[in-house]
């Protein structure tokens, strides 16, 4: 969902960005560009206010680093002050204290309580392993009591049985009660929708917090939310006292603005958001990450995490030696593109670089997808093991069993077989470099310079500082790959031009 | 849906809109007032006027249009907080009054099917609820199918609306198939000759394209029924929802033809302001508000008085 504002961001700062001095009316220009993209990704007005002042003024008094260009500058400082608006670290939920931990959720109607309660009832029971108990409080919506019930029967985590004509309150006792009597060491509270503007519903709200004392009070909000959403998020912190926010529907295309203006205006930590309808589908937030996205800079930090974490090392140094022979077959070809699937896909990798999600829409207007991936693995399966080691062999006749073993058209396997050209070409070129096995998949896709070897991917990723504060160090020890255009994917027909990465100007790696 | 405000004075729902807004503290009223009491209309009494209008949810481009229209030959002259509130309902008014339109329902189409999609959690089953009320009392037969097969418990609440409103309510079992479901409705409703036929549908996003496959697959089979159906594709808008409806509307008036739109839950501090954006974009009709949560809660649009309330107008 962020991906919008970092595309408008990423656009503005490049501007910045290749120019040389920064002036005040160049910083300016800039601002009103961020308050408008952060109008658009619906940011509340006095939120961006107060963020772009801030910017203003640490980006016009900044003495300018040498070394690194005013835009650089400007990026930080917007990167620094978007993480300080999100919250510096990720928070989760509280588990330190005496069970039965009551866990209270609350929000407007329509923002996904129920769904979220059940999706934190079955992550708790499952990867923290605690005992959960689930209840409705909610007598008013038809049948939402039911519905917990049967997420809960799903799931298979216990809900209080519903008693009919119960106060909300007393039904909050029951579960109390009950959360002791069981064992239970979580008690959830699935409370009614209401409006910020309902008094009666908020005083319940307030009643039943004092009746339940919960440990944590939760506001379950919708993150396509518009400017209402420092409305909702004061009244209910005012009216019920909130201990954190649950952002739901962060799948959606929404710009997910209204985290930054909840964030603001609570100064509550966003501590989980909800990532698709399925009940496993809650993740943990990373202020630092989005911020991060937001801007443009790609999730580098997942990239990389990534990266050591799928490649397994013996098969790649085996690879890497092969390469340096000038050996590169169809099944190094197949090994580089099952490690690529396994990295994420061309999108998830896309995804975390900087710069590049308006590619990815293009590609997938292209029909560029994962799925080729699958397709040419397929098609490299459907041949025998000669084929595999001799591309060579391959005539029509071959092509065309091979075509319809793997159904294809034997077009595909021609694409196949010159992008495997292309690659073992390249290898050879490069065999005598001390380079990953990434690089040849990195080079024939483009990527530039070549991608680091796992050695250095782990060397990386632990000089890599696990919170925000790595910006103006980062570039430096970015593999190259990610800092040079990422143009003509292979089989990429359906694009034009030359798309490259927005060039935030990070200083180049001395040779 | 709590009933508790039948014992209650009966009030306009304009008025209850209207006193809504007064109660939050950065409604356009309050703000207008404060910024222009006697002042003469400059550069940044418009940009406050286009700030005001951004709060609502009005959209940057459609904002500072507006803003532009309030200024158009009234700069430098001294105006007081009410002209402009006056000229800004006016401006907004301008927009909506294209869009105003009521929901028609063509008796000669028996049964009338009216579709009714959007994401999750903007109102859907509450609005056809609301709709089933509605119809029935001026007199039509009504049936309703449980098209949100979905997500747990869904066919209940329906049911719940079903015995209020005294309609039969076609289901399946939960997680069956969708569009098998319409079309199984459809036949039922045309066999007992119904009026109208509400088809409600699972909450999906806009953006993901398997989910709405299907709903394209369930408005193909509903066609195969009756070639014209459904005859009314309803969107229903949540009013908290910020600039992401212009993307809602797009994507599913491209997949399932929508023919119109619904704001719900507009009895909150959200002013749904992103109806004046759409308005001007997509030129859907908008046929009803939802502003409480009673039965009787679902008003048709008038222009004239959401650009008023928006504007912070009073009576």
């Amino acid at each position: 969902m962020f991906d919008n504002l970092s595309e408008r961001l990423g656009g503005i700062l490049d501007r910045l960005t290749r120019r040389g001095a920064l002036t005040e009316a160049d910083v300016d220009a800039a601002m009103r560009e961020v308050r408008r993209a952060l109008l658009e990704a619906d940011v509340s007005l006095d939120v961006v206010r107060s963020f772009t002042d801030k910017v203003r003024e640490q980006a016009v008094g900044a003495t300018v680093v040498k070394s690194v260009t005013p835009g650089q500058m400007v990026v930080k400082i917007v990167h620094d002050e978007l993480i300080a608006t999100l919250g510096s670290d990720g928070q989760t939920i509280d588990l330190n204290a005496v069970p039965p931990i009551i866990i209270m959720m609350v929000g407007l109607q329509g923002s996904g309580k129920t769904t979220t309660t059940a999706k934190l009832a079955r992550r708790l029971t499952e990867r923290d392993k605690r005992k959960v108990l689930m209840a409705s409080l909610d007598i008013y919506r038809p049948a939402a009591m039911e519905q917990l019930a049967v997420l809960g029967r799903d799931l298979d985590i216990k809900t209080l049985p519903i008693v009919a004509g119960q106060k909300p309150e007393q039904i909050a006792r029951r579960a109390l009660e009950a959360g002791k009597l069981g064992g239970y060491d979580v008690v959830l509270l699935d409370t009614a929708g209401r409006t910020t503007l309902d008094d009666e519903m908020m005083s319940e709200a307030a009643n039943i917090k004092t009746a339940a004392h919960p440990h944590e009070v939760l506001l379950v909000a919708d993150s396509l939310t518009g400017q209402d959403a420092v409305n909702l998020a004061r009244s209910f912190d005012e009216r019920v006292g909130l201990t954190g926010i649950v952002l739901t529907r962060v799948d959606g295309d929404g710009r997910g603005g209204a985290a930054l203006s909840m964030r603001q205006v609570t100064g509550k930590p966003i501590k989980l958001i909800g990532t698709g309808e399925k009940t496993d589908a809650l993740e943990d937030f990373h202020p630092s990450r989005i911020a991060g996205r937001i801007l443009g800079m790609g999730d580098v930090v997942s990239l990389v995490e990534k990266a050591s974490a799928n490649i397994d090392a013996e098969k790649a140094a085996r690879t890497t030696e092969r390469m340096r022979k000038g050996q590169f077959d169809l099944n190094d070809m197949r090994e580089q593109l099952l490690q690529m699937s396994k990295m994420g896909g061309i999108s998830g990798l896309m995804g975390m670089m900087p710069g590049v999600s308006k590619m990815k829409n293009q590609m997938a207007a292209a029909g560029l997808d994962d799925r080729i991936i699958k397709r040419q693995v397929a098609v490299i399966d459907s041949m025998t093991r000669q084929e595999r080691k001799h591309p060579e062999i391959l005539k029509a006749s071959r092509k065309r069993r091979i075509a319809a073993g793997a159904g294809q058209k034997v077009e595909e396997i021609n694409k196949l077989l010159k992008m495997h050209r292309g690659m073992a070409d390249m290898m050879k070129m490069m065999g005598t470099g001390k380079r990953g096995p990434l690089a040849g998949i990195a080079q024939a896709m483009g990527f530039g310079g070549g991608m680091p070897s796992p050695e250095q991917m782990k060397a990386l990723a632990e000089k890599m500082p696990k919170g925000a504060d790595g910006l103006p160090q980062l570039p430096k020890d970015l593999p190259a790959g990610l800092r040079g255009g990422l143009p003509n994917l292979p089989g990429l027909t359906g694009l034009t031009g030359k798309p490259t990465l927005p060039g935030l100007g990070f200083p180049r790696k001395k040779k | 849906m709590s009933d508790s405000t039948e014992d209650k004075p009966k009030q306009s729902w304009w008025r209850r809109l209207s006193g809504g807004l007064k109660r939050t503290s950065t409604s356009l009223g309050t703000a207008v007032a404060d910024l222009v009491t006697k002042r003469k209309l400059d550069r940044a009494m418009l940009d406050d006027i286009e700030d005001v209008l951004l709060r609502a949810d009005l959209g940057t481009a459609v904002a500072e249009r507006i803003a532009e229209a309030v200024g158009e030959g009234r700069y430098d002259k001294a105006i007081s907080a009410d002209e402009v509130k006056a000229v800004v309902a006016t401006e907004v008014e301008k927009v909506l009054a294209p869009v105003a339109r009521p929901l028609v329902i063509d008796d000669t189409l028996k049964p009338f099917v009216i579709l009714v999609v959007g994401v999750n959690g903007s109102g859907k089953t509450t609005t056809i609820g609301k709709l089933a009320a509605k119809l029935s009392a001026e007199g039509r037969k009504v049936m309703m199918a449980a098209g949100d097969t979905f997500r747990a418990a869904a066919i209940e609440q329906l049911k719940v609306w079903g015995e209020r409103t005294g309609s039969p309510v076609i289901a399946g079992a939960q997680g069956s198939d969708s569009a098998s479901l319409a079309f199984n409705a459809l036949t039922e409703a045309r066999n007992e000759k119904r009026d109208v036929l509400l088809i409600d549908t699972a909450g999906r996003l806009q953006n993901k394209a398997e989910l709405m496959n299907e709903l394209e697959k369930m408005v193909r089979v509903i066609r195969r029924v009756d070639a014209l159906a459904p005859h009314a594709v309803l969107l229903v808008l949540d009013a908290t929802v910020g600039q992401n409806a212009l993307s809602q509307v797009e994507a599913f008036h491209r997949t399932a033809g929508v023919t119109g739109l619904v704001m719900t839950k507009l009895d909150g501090t959200a002013r749904g302001g992103i109806l004046v954006a759409l308005a001007e974009k997509h030129k859907l009709p908008v046929h009803f508000i939802g502003v409480g949560e009673s039965i009787d809660d679902l008003a048709p649009f008038t222009a004239r008085d959401f650009a008023r309330a928006v504007a912070g107008i009073e009576t």
